[in-house]
């Protein structure tokens, strides 16, 4: 290049690098494009028409545009019931991991041998391949030679095996009050708090690293308690990594599919969103039904991640 | 006088507190380290008893003399047509969808995040917004349009098709780990390589590639253990042929047809499943969980 103008070689140098960032980042941005934003607007398309599994060779992309499929999954029978199911599931599995990675983080957070080797142990729920632990779950549950029910009915005196994850309800007497319990459902939201709590103690243990040391050391000369210490000084330090980890795993919580479909099929009681969404596509090859209920998930999602985000307004900037 | 009083309160309380505490931490621990451990020792209990002592005593907590039995694992190997399940098999497609989906994921996100944390382009910032988007977005809402999809151009039981989905579901959280490992390294390092008339390109092979080496050994483990235990979509595009079922497919396939298959062979099975994630999970899991974890500890 000949020795020009700085200011004209310093445009082109710019220039230059632009096309090299956009060469760069083209193969993901395409495969980003193709596989995951092409596909949710095709979504939200085949919601609005009539379309089954076996006719799609036929359908046009353009043709017959209804809200049929969206009278179909409303007036559906259980779909209030599924909705509420959801959001009982996502509501406690979100707040039961978060509060006990909290604990874990806490109760891990000074030093001692093998600290290392613990925390790690701590991660495996959360890494290992989500079909083999809830196989090892429902065997360890299963009425017939699970260990649970075994050591439950020898030494806590169950007088007979509990099915917890074909049982939707179970009669228990309080005090003279007969209260029915969701056997089923409070087992899959414990499954989930002992899968997800590892996250929450990971990001929680990343955050508490962070807080300096002089802050507390200011408290303990001051005279605060622990409790005092950590309401007044680490609690606050938390709370924003608390406001975005509710709201990631509130949001993956509530379209997770795995955990309740290898655990009870979404029997009993469980019947989840998602569940219902892969029953509609692969039992009845409805795809303009499961289009539909997946569509007015998202809708649902995000009124309730708008109303969560304006009621913390404060947090907003934290999530971006 | 009365300060004096409120002193010595205040120091019991402390003390009290820290005494409470000193003791419920280690209670805390153990109990969360039986939970969170037992059902991978239950796991390889069953997987390594005989089949009749598991009948006869369901709640043993160990495996007593003679009552050690590897013949689940043989089952579960050798192959269908010699009378087994032929897990193998589900174990070399899982490897090769996985270990293409790392090749892939990285071969295009190593020179897309060097671009977003080192180049200054038009979109930059709506790129990593999109990512971020990405990375949040519930796959069980990709599940219709893409089974539709592949269903309609004939590709649906192809490792291909998973393949591709498992790639555009690991290309954000990716990006966005390599990304803040980039941006650790000193800029003057490749500055320094520009000026001794290095481009763009030969900056990132020699100087950035591998000063972040381990950054991306751990994320190509990470993008590894994903694939290997992704569920939803090997359900949904490989069912049908048994040739093809990935570990995570064929167990849950061998699990829900259980009245054939004692539950030593399947515990074998789900065994074999978690290991090769366990031991991939230690050796990496310092890189992997700062790399995670990196962008959180700002708040």
């Amino acid at each position: 290049m000949p020795a020009g103008n700085p200011v004209a070689r310093r445009g082109s140098l710019r220039r230059r690098e632009a096309r090299v960032g956009m060469s760069l980042i083209a193969p993901t941005v395409i495969i980003v494009l193709a596989v995951v934003v092409v596909p949710i607007v095709w979504s939200i398309l085949l919601a609005f028409q009539r379309v089954r599994l076996i006719s799609i060779q036929s359908t046009s992309l353009l043709s017959g545009y209804t809200l049929h499929n969206f009278v179909g999954v409303v007036t559906a029978p259980g779909f209030v019931g599924t909705l509420v199911t959801t959001l009982v599931y996502s509501v406690l599995g979100t707040a039961l991991s978060i509060g006990v990675g909290l604990i874990a983080a806490l109760a891990l957070r000074h030093r001692f041998r093998f600290r290392g080797l613990v925390r790690s142990l701590m991660l495996l729920p959360y890494v290992a391949p989500i079909v083999a632990v809830t196989f090892v779950w429902q065997t360890m549950l299963s009425p017939q030679f699970g260990i649970v029910n075994h050591w439950g009915q020898l030494l806590l005196g169950w007088s007979k095996p509990i099915a917890f994850l074909s049982e939707s309800s179970n009669q228990v007497s309080l005090f003279g009050w007969h209260v029915g319990i969701p056997t089923a459902l409070i087992t899959v939201i414990l499954f989930e708090t002992w899968r997800q709590f590892p996250f929450a103690f990971l990001f929680l243990t990343a955050r508490l690293q962070a807080v300096p040391a002089t802050l507390e050391e200011a408290g303990r000369v001051d005279g605060a308690t622990p409790l005092q210490r950590f309401r007044y000084i680490i609690w606050p330090q938390l709370l924003p990594t608390i406001a975005v980890l509710s709201v990631l795993r509130f949001v993956w919580t509530f379209t997770k599919f795995d955990d309740v479909y290898l655990l009870t099929g979404g029997a009993a009681g469980t019947e989840v969103i998602s569940v219902r969404v892969f029953n509609f596509l692969t039992g009845r090859g409805d795809i303009g039904l499961a289009s539909a209920q997946a569509l007015v998930i998202a809708v649902v999602l995000a009124v309730l991640v708008g109303i969560y985000l304006r009621l913390f307004r404060t947090r907003e900037e934290d999530l971006t | 006088m009365t300060t004096e009083i409120r002193q010595t309160r205040r120091l019991t309380r402390d003390s009290v507190e820290t005494g409470t505490f000193a003791v419920l931490r280690w209670a805390v621990i153990v109990v969360l380290l039986l939970v969170t451990v037992f059902p991978f020792y239950y796991m390889l209990l069953l997987a390594f008893r005989d089949l009749g002592a598991v009948l006869n005593d369901p709640g043993a907590l160990w495996i007593s003399a003679g009552q050690f039995s590897a013949d689940a694992f043989r089952r579960v190997v050798v192959p269908v047509a010699s009378g087994g399940e032929g897990f193998l098999g589900f174990v070399r497609n899982s490897a090769l969808i996985a270990a293409g989906t790392v090749l892939i994921t990285l071969a295009i996100t190593i020179p897309g995040a060097y671009a977003v944390s080192r180049l200054r382009f038009f979109g930059r910032r709506q790129i990593s917004a999109l990512f971020l988007a990405v990375y949040l977005f519930p796959s069980i809402l990709l599940a219709v349009p893409l089974y539709v999809f592949f269903a309609k151009i004939g590709l649906r039981d192809s490792l291909v098709a998973v393949l591709l989905v498992y790639v555009a579901q690991t290309v954000a959280v990716s990006i966005y780990m390599l990304r803040n490992y980039f941006a650790t390294i000193p800029v003057s390092l490749e500055e320094a390589a520009a000026l001794d008339g290095c481009s763009h390109l030969g900056t990132l092979w020699r100087i950035s590639l591998p000063l972040s080496l381990p950054a991306i050994v751990a994320n190509g483990l990470f993008v590894f253990m994903t694939a290997w235990n992704e569920f939803l979509f090997a359900l949904l595009f490989l069912v049908d042929d048994r040739d093809k079922w990935t570990v995570s497919l064929g167990l849950s396939e061998l699990t829900g047809n259980s009245i054939e298959i004692p539950t030593t062979v399947l515990m074998a099975a789900a065994v074999i499943t978690t290991v090769p994630i366990i031991v991939l999970f230690f050796a990496s899991e310092r890189l992997l969980t700062e790399g995670l974890t990196s962008g959180a500890e700002k708040g």
